[in-house]
């Protein structure tokens, strides 16, 4: 099986759907001439041509409105935010146009667009361009989220978005576009709304996704070495969440874990968690715990930086919370 | 005020059945507002915003008037005009009012979020200005498809001083989109006039000019006029030649929506419109041209109320939504409801 970084995988799942669908086209800031601020872009220009590929001025609000329009009479854009950071300037047109267009005309009009980019703490970026905004978008009904950690996933899972017949906020993680990994060959379509089990074990289950999966895995094999074996749960899709996936899961463990990098107050470990409680109280063992960021804006100086994030050793520590060890 | 403008064109923009169209469509909607409001404030039919196009007719019906079939419409939340004059029936934007089923948007969107997949209308947008960008996007779905389908947006004076707006101006040009920008200047942004919220009055000097669109500021209120320009826009959008821009001027004669009496403006301000209302003056100018008498004038009144009343009784009749219509028409996909 070729191995991928996580951009080239992107980079295959747009060009793939653009070549078999002339209304998909790639819209953003650099994403042209420039080939891309984080290069995902990259020969897509040159592939495509100007009409396909298309470089915007720095107008997120205006563009992620442009895309939406085109969406509404039957294109198909892919809206590139250079990170999700900004799309807080195009918060208005994703919540109160993509996500309530469908509802608000009684079902006459749909927005098959997908919204991609960056996102996340990625060394040094500070406040204002570290930011995880999974949780805001989850919570929107008429939204689909999704957040892959892997490059198979990255590929499969962006080809399933673009052919969405309903917006998709879809975000990778800045760390992550460098990251190898082995993508199956041709038609490799991941459908939404599944998780997956990246490690099967019996002690306990780790919920994660997108870049906590990688400290995640590793925290798990940590354990193995102390005799606790973890199952560890990709979500992939954040909404619609795979909640029977979740259930089978804690069902055989009877503990859970979730590990992310949203902060933690009204974050999405927290609706996750209410779920899991509301379905399955009675199977738990022990209450879930939750490895989340600190409750701080995040911090430029390095160090501070990775206090934030989940590490192995605070994925361990809850672990041995939840098994009373 | 409304600038001076010649009233009567010297030759007729169109012809006497397209005219007579343009007067009951214009009869038409002045008589759904006045009886919409009626159900508002009698009984607490209608519910939440409403707000009133009563005064500015003109602007939607004259500029709607010169498209074609298959373009494309979108307005913001005073929208029940427009949607009228693309040929919404009554009954549909009635039963929206009420919430019923058989609405324009199956109850689900209400007075502010008309829309009609069928006939173009693409919407009744509630947060000012957000709708802006949506329609350059319809005219770039035009353009990408090398289709010539122009898209005509609406929008109020206040909506100028958003910012998505300016984005979407630069863009449109700078993409050369067929879309046709209406700001309809009714001189106050709900309260607040326009002199006290833009730094320059001419709004061609704001939207238009700097983005090096035409730009055109004019009576809205005059039938012909606003179709005659709308039409030289129309044109040169499927040129290939990008977007206008056209400060259409009017007034309202209502507050913003239904709960605001007025109180910022002077009644003769109000007076002085109601002196020139375009009903009358466009009545008077089809008596002149002889293409209409007092008598037809009135038939024509008398139908439009019948099919008022006719689409209330229609409304009155319909169902509610069924309780399980909370999860429908969410998602295309089948919606999960996260609970």
């Amino acid at each position: 099986m070729p191995v991928l970084t996580f951009r080239e995988a992107l980079n295959q799942a747009m060009t793939e759907e653009m070549e078999r669908d002339d209304r998909v086209f790639l819209m953003g800031e650099e994403v042209a001439q420039y080939d891309g601020a984080y290069k995902v872009s990259q020969g897509m220009l040159k592939k495509f041509g100007p009409s396909r590929i298309i470089d915007t001025p720095i107008s997120e609000g205006g563009f992620a409105g442009i895309g939406i329009g085109a969406a509404m009479v039957g294109l198909r854009p892919i809206v590139e935010f250079m990170t999700f950071s900004f799309s807080l300037v195009a918060i208005d047109q994703i919540v109160n146009n993509a996500a309530n267009m469908r509802y608000m005309s009684g079902g006459q009009f749909a927005v098959p667009i997908v919204f991609r980019g960056s996102s996340g703490m990625a060394g040094c970026l500070a406040a204002t361009h570290s930011h995880r905004l999974e949780a805001w978008y989850a919570q929107i009904p008429g939204l689909t989220v999704v957040l892959p950690g892997t490059p198979a996933d990255a590929k499969g899972l962006l080809k399933s978005a673009i052919r969405s017949d309903d917006p998709v906020v879809f975000i990778e993680h800045e760390v992550l576009y460098h990251e190898k990994g082995e993508v199956p060959e041709g038609e490799h379509v991941v459908p939404i709304g599944k998780a997956d089990i990246k490690r099967e074990g019996s002690d306990v289950t780790l919920i994660t996704y997108s870049r906590s999966l990688k400290a995640t895995l590793a925290a798990a094999e940590k354990l193995a070495e102390e005799g606790i074996d973890a199952e560890v749960v990709d979500i992939r899709t954040i909404r619609p969440l795979d909640l029977d996936t979740l259930l089978t899961s804690i069902g055989k463990t009877h503990r859970g874990v979730i590990v992310e990098e949203d902060w933690p107050y009204c974050g999405l470990g927290a609706g996750i968690a209410d779920r899991i409680t509301q379905a399955a109280f009675d199977e738990l063992d022990a209450p879930i715990r939750r490895v989340a960021a600190k409750d701080a804006p995040i911090p430029y100086n390095r160090t501070l930086e990775a206090s934030m994030l989940p590490s192995v050793d605070r994925v361990v520590a809850a672990v041995k919370d939840v098994m009373y060890v | 005020m409304i600038t001076e403008q010649v009233q009567t064109e010297a030759k007729p923009v169109v012809n006497k059945t397209q005219a007579l169209v343009w007067l009951r469509q214009m009869m038409l909607i002045r008589r759904f507002e006045e009886r919409a409001e009626m159900l508002y404030q009698k009984g607490g039919k209608i519910g939440g915003f409403f707000h009133q196009y009563s005064g500015q007719e003109p602007v939607a019906v004259a500029s709607i008037g010169v498209l074609r079939e298959d373009d494309y419409v979108i307005t913001a939340y005073r929208d029940h005009g427009h949607a009228l004059a693309r040929g919404m029936t009554a009954r549909a934007g009635m039963a929206e009012l009420l919430g019923k089923v058989t609405g324009c948007s199956k109850g689900k969107g209400g007075s502010m979020h008309f829309f009609d997949a069928e006939k173009g209308f693409l919407g009744g947008h509630a947060i000012v200005g957000s709708h802006i960008a949506l329609a350059a996007g319809v005219a770039f779905a035009s353009k990408y498809r090398g289709e010539d389908r122009v898209c005509i947006c609406y929008m109020g004076d206040g909506a100028i001083n958003q910012g998505s707006v300016h984005e979407t101006l630069n863009m449109a040009a700078l993409w050369k989109l067929p879309v046709i920008y209406v700001v309809e200047n009714n001189l106050y942004a709900m309260g607040t006039s326009l002199a006290r919220s833009s730094s320059v009055l001419d709004l061609t000097v704001r939207c238009a000019v700097p983005y090096g669109i035409p730009g055109h500021q004019i009576n809205g209120n005059d039938v012909e006029l606003m179709a005659r320009t709308t039409r030289e826009a129309a044109n040169r959008a499927r040129a290939g030649e990008g977007p206008t821009f056209i400060e259409a001027q009017t007034y309202r004669y209502k507050g913003h929506s239904i709960s605001d009496p007025g109180k910022y403006r002077q009644k003769e301000e109000l007076d002085e419109a109601i002196r020139h209302d375009p009903i009358l003056v466009y009545e008077n100018i089809l008596k002149e041209r002889g293409w209409i008498d007092q008598e037809a004038i009135d038939r024509m009144r008398e139908g439009v109320k019948e099919e008022i009343e006719e689409s209330i009784e229609f409304a009155e009749a319909s169902e509610q939504p069924p309780l399980e219509a909370l999860y429908e028409d969410i998602t295309v996909a089948p919606f999960i409801p996260q609970e």
